[in-house]
Order: C-alpha cells, then sequence, then structure tokens
C-alpha cells in the first residue's frame, strides 16, 4: 500500500527552488564596438537570491567577459549601483523574486555618467561634485584635547544624511544631471547637507555659498527620482530642499 | 550549479556601428572637468532669485489667471461678451489697468525664465543656447513692451 505521508515528502525534497531566469545585459565594449547590444544569458537561480548572485553566476561559469563593479556585496559599499528593470538599485539589495523574474531581467549601467564597459562607468564627475563641496569637518582656533561633543539633537539634525554610501543611484537618476553633467547632483548636496547642518562644523557658509552655484541647489526641479532611487532610504529631496531654504533665510 | 545557458544577443540598441579607426568618436570633455574654459565663478544670487520669483509670481498669477479666465470666459455671457466696447470700459478702470499690467509682466517674465531653464536643460551645444535665448529674450521683451504701450496709450475713442 502506498504511503501518502512518504511520497509528499520526497516530493518535497525533490522540488528544487531553482527557476530560470532570463538575465538582460546591456552590453558594451569599446574595444569589439562602439554600439551597445543586449544580451540575454538563461540561468538557474533561486529566486530568493540576488541580482548579484545572478551577474556572479554569469560572470563565473558562463562569460567572464562580463564586466561589473561589486565590493562589499551587502549594500555598504555603494559600488553596484546600476539600473535594474529600468530603476536605479544595489544589485547586491536586489532579489531576483521582488522584480518579476518570470519576464527577462534588463540590466545595465546607471545613466548620465560615461560607460567604460558594460556595467562600469567613469565616475570621476560625480566625485569631483562630491569634492567640490568639501565633505570634511572644517573648524577654526585650536583642536580640543577630547573628542568634540554634540547634543543628541544636534546630532540627529543631519543623522538621515550620514547613511550615504556615495553609490550614485540618486545623480545617476536625475534628469538634471543626465541634460549636461554639470549639476552638482544629489550625492554631493546631500554630503554638503551632511557638514551644512552639522553643529561642531564652520564651513556651512562657505558651502551653501559653493551650492548657491549655477549649477547648485536651484537647478533642483523636486522631480523625487533620487528619494526613490536611494538605496539606503535617504530622503534626499528633503535634503536638497532644507539646503535651498537655508540659502534663502540666511540671506534674507 | 548553473545549467543550461544561452547567450543570444537580441540586437543593438544604438542603431549600429557609427565610428572606426579612421572616422574616430569626437573627444567629449568629462563634465565639471576644470579646462581652461571652465569659468572662474558661477556663483551668485542670480539663479536664487530666479527661483525664488517663480514660486512668489506664480502665487500672485493663480489669482490673477484665474480671476482674468473666469471673468473672460465664464461670468456674464461668457466669451461672447468680449468686443471693442468691453475692453473699453474695463480699461476706463485704473484698477483693470493695473491688474492686466501685473499680469502681462508676471506672465511675461515667469513664462520667459520658465523657458529659460527649458533651454538650458535641453539646447546641448553652446550656440544652439546662445540663439534660442537670444531669440526668447527678444520676443519677452517685445511683448511686454507693446503690451505696456497699448495698456497705457489705449483711447476708447480710436476710429
Ligand atoms: C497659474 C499660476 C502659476 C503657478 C502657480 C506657476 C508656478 C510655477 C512654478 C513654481 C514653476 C517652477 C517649477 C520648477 O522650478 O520646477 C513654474 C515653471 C514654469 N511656468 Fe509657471 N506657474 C503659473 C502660471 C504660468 C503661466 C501663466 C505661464 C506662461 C506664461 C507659465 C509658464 C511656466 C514655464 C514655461 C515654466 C518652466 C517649466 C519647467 O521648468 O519645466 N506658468 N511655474
Ligand atoms: S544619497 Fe543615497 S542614492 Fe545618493 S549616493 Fe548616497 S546612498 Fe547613493
Ligand atoms: S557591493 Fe557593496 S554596495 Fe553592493
Amino acid at each position: 500500500m502506498a504511503t501518502p505521508v512518504l511520497d509528499k515528502v520526497e516530493a518535497e525534497s525533490a522540488a528544487s527552488p531553482y527557476i530560470t531566469v532570463t538575465m538582460r545585459i546591456r552590453r558594451f565594449n569599446p574595444e569589439v564596438s562602439d554600439a551597445s547590444v543586449w544580451e540575454d544569458f538563461q540561468i538557474e537561480i533561486d529566486p530568493k537570491e540576488r541580482v548579484l548572485d545572478a551577474l556572479h553566476k554569469i560572470k563565473w561559469d558562463v562569460d567572464g567577459t562580463l564586466t561589473f563593479r561589486r565590493s562589499c556585496a551587502h549594500g555598504i559599499c555603494g559600488s553596484d549601483a546600476m539600473r535594474i528593470n529600468g530603476k536605479n538599485r544595489l544589485a547586491c539589495k536586489t532579489l531576483i523574486k521582488d522584480i518579476n523574474p518570470e519576464k527577462p531581467i534588463t540590466v545595465e549601467a546607471i545613466k548620465g555618467l560615461t560607460v567604460l564597459k558594460d556595467l562600469v562607468v567613469d565616475m570621476e564627475p560625480f566625485f569631483q561634485a562630491y569634492r567640490d563641496v568639501m565633505p570634511f569637518l572644517v573648524t577654526k582656533g585650536n583642536e580640543p584635547t577630547r573628542e568634540r561633543l554634540q547634543s543628541a539633537e544636534d546630532r540627529e539634525r543631519f543623522d538621515d544624511t550620514t547613511k550615504c554610501i556615495l553609490c550614485a543611484a540618486c545623480t545617476s537618476s536625475c534628469p538634471v544631471f543626465w541634460n549636461d553633467g554639470q549639476y552638482f547632483g544629489p550625492a554631493a548636496i546631500v554630503n554638503a547637507h551632511r557638514f551644512i547642518f552639522d553643529s561642531r562644523d564652520e564651513a556651512g557658509e562657505q558651502r551653501l555659498e559653493i551650492l548657491n552655484d549655477k549649477d547648485g541647489v536651484w537647478r533642483c526641479r523636486t522631480t523625487f527620482n533620487c528619494t526613490d532611487a536611494c538605496p539606503r532610504g535617504i530622503e534626499v529631496t528633503k535634503a536638497i530642499q532644507e539646503v535651498k531654504r537655508a540659502l534663502i533665510t540666511r540671506r534674507f | 550549479m548553473s545549467a543550461d545557458t544561452t547567450s543570444t544577443a537580441i540586437g543593438p540598441v544604438e542603431g549600429g556601428a557609427h565610428y572606426d579607426v579612421d572616422n574616430p568618436a569626437p573627444y567629449i570633455e568629462a563634465p565639471r572637468k576644470r579646462t581652461g574654459k571652465t569659468p572662474r565663478a558661477t556663483r551668485g544670487n542670480f539663479e536664487m532669485a530666479a527661483w525664488l520669483f517663480m514660486r512668489l509670481s506664480g502665487v500672485v498669477l493663480v489669482v490673477l489667471v484665474l480671476g482674468h479666465l473666469l471673468i473672460q470666459l465664464f461670468l456674464d455671457g461668457g466669451v461672447s461678451k468680449i468686443g471693442f466696447a468691453f475692453v473699453a470700459g474695463r480699461w476706463a478702470s485704473p484698477f483693470w489697468q493695473v491688474w492686466d499690467l501685473l499680469m502681462l509682466w508676471l506672465a511675461m517674465l515667469h513664462g520667459a525664465n520658465g523657458l529659460r531653464t527649458v533651454i538650458n536643460d535641453y539646447a546641448e551645444r553652446a550656440n544652439t543656447r546662445l540663439w534660442l535665448k537670444g531669440l526668447l529674450y527678444t520676443a519677452t521683451v517685445f511683448t511686454i513692451l507693446l503690451g505696456t504701450l497699448v495698456i497705457f496709450t489705449f483711447d476708447p475713442n480710436i476710429r
């Protein structure tokens, strides 16, 4: 007599978590062609794995020429921002099951920065804007012998913008940045905000002046793309608005 | 691990190759790079003033434009009532003169500054920008001057 219980156990252990997913990747290799090409890869993957794992499978087992950046693989180094299904995300924080694996999953480089190869872009303009806002503590007078103290409320004021990992997901999602790449971009403003509203810092006025540029905060059109894109959940548009408000209230 | 793997290219994205060894792609300067052509100071309060003006004029325009549309198109017989006599009657009052003058100036400057933003965003070459903005400023100045002239010199007894 068949034992239904055993059958069930057997069936369950036989069921594999793996599904077949089509990864549609926008390839670009300047040594081969000046045009980029969409390429499909069919891979077996557990839907609970991440897009980064899918890219690893392709790179390690299928096509070693696939080029992308990643370092920590845990959403903290900011290397692997890419446009996945048309939205900027970190490949290491995006689960396959969350982005409809029934359809091909498109992966391409973030927009607005020069593509060097496949998913790797030239981040130099992005970091130039970052350096331009002086992302370091500036103080006058003698250095204290102990740490610089700050109240919990003062720390809370800029807490949100300390979380940035400089992944460029926000800046490369901004239509104003896409236009000519001259706009400082949300990430630079977020990192300026981090110091402008820090009670220990004394160069707030200087940073505000830097962002009062013709390509500074006033080019922001409040589209909220940056807030939607930020993998750290930073309220990017709000931070930009706060910088605008500080500029206006300090002057009038 | 990953079993059956087929890689099928599904076609070019941007309409094939344009450049080769004999016909290299033009060199594009990286944005934000400091070059000889980089202007020294691009800071100043103009963009802030423009930004503020857009919001302030917008608030005033809500009243002016909606009031204007309401009076011209809906109240008291709608659009069919508008004629020379109607305009002459309204511009006899300094209140409507000021209303229309304010609306003219604010809407023109607001619209012109809005289009300036659009040109800055969409015109890629410096020359295109220059010409489009030249055209925009000419049209704006012309319309504002003509409108102002008409409001101040309107003569209801013109024959
Ligand atoms: C009725 C009340 C109005 C309000 C409240 C208003 C408000 C605004 C604001 C706040 C902006 C800036 C948007 C930004 O910086 O992202 C803007 C842009 C603009 N406005 Fe107005 N406006 C009004 C009427 C008008 C009128 C009558 C015109 C045409 C003469 C006009 C033409 C424009 C243009 C061309 C832009 C630029 C569009 C863009 O930046 O994408 N607006 N408006
Ligand atoms: S603000 Fe968010 S999206 Fe922008 S660079 Fe920082 S972490 Fe990335
Ligand atoms: S690999 Fe470090 S953030 Fe994704």
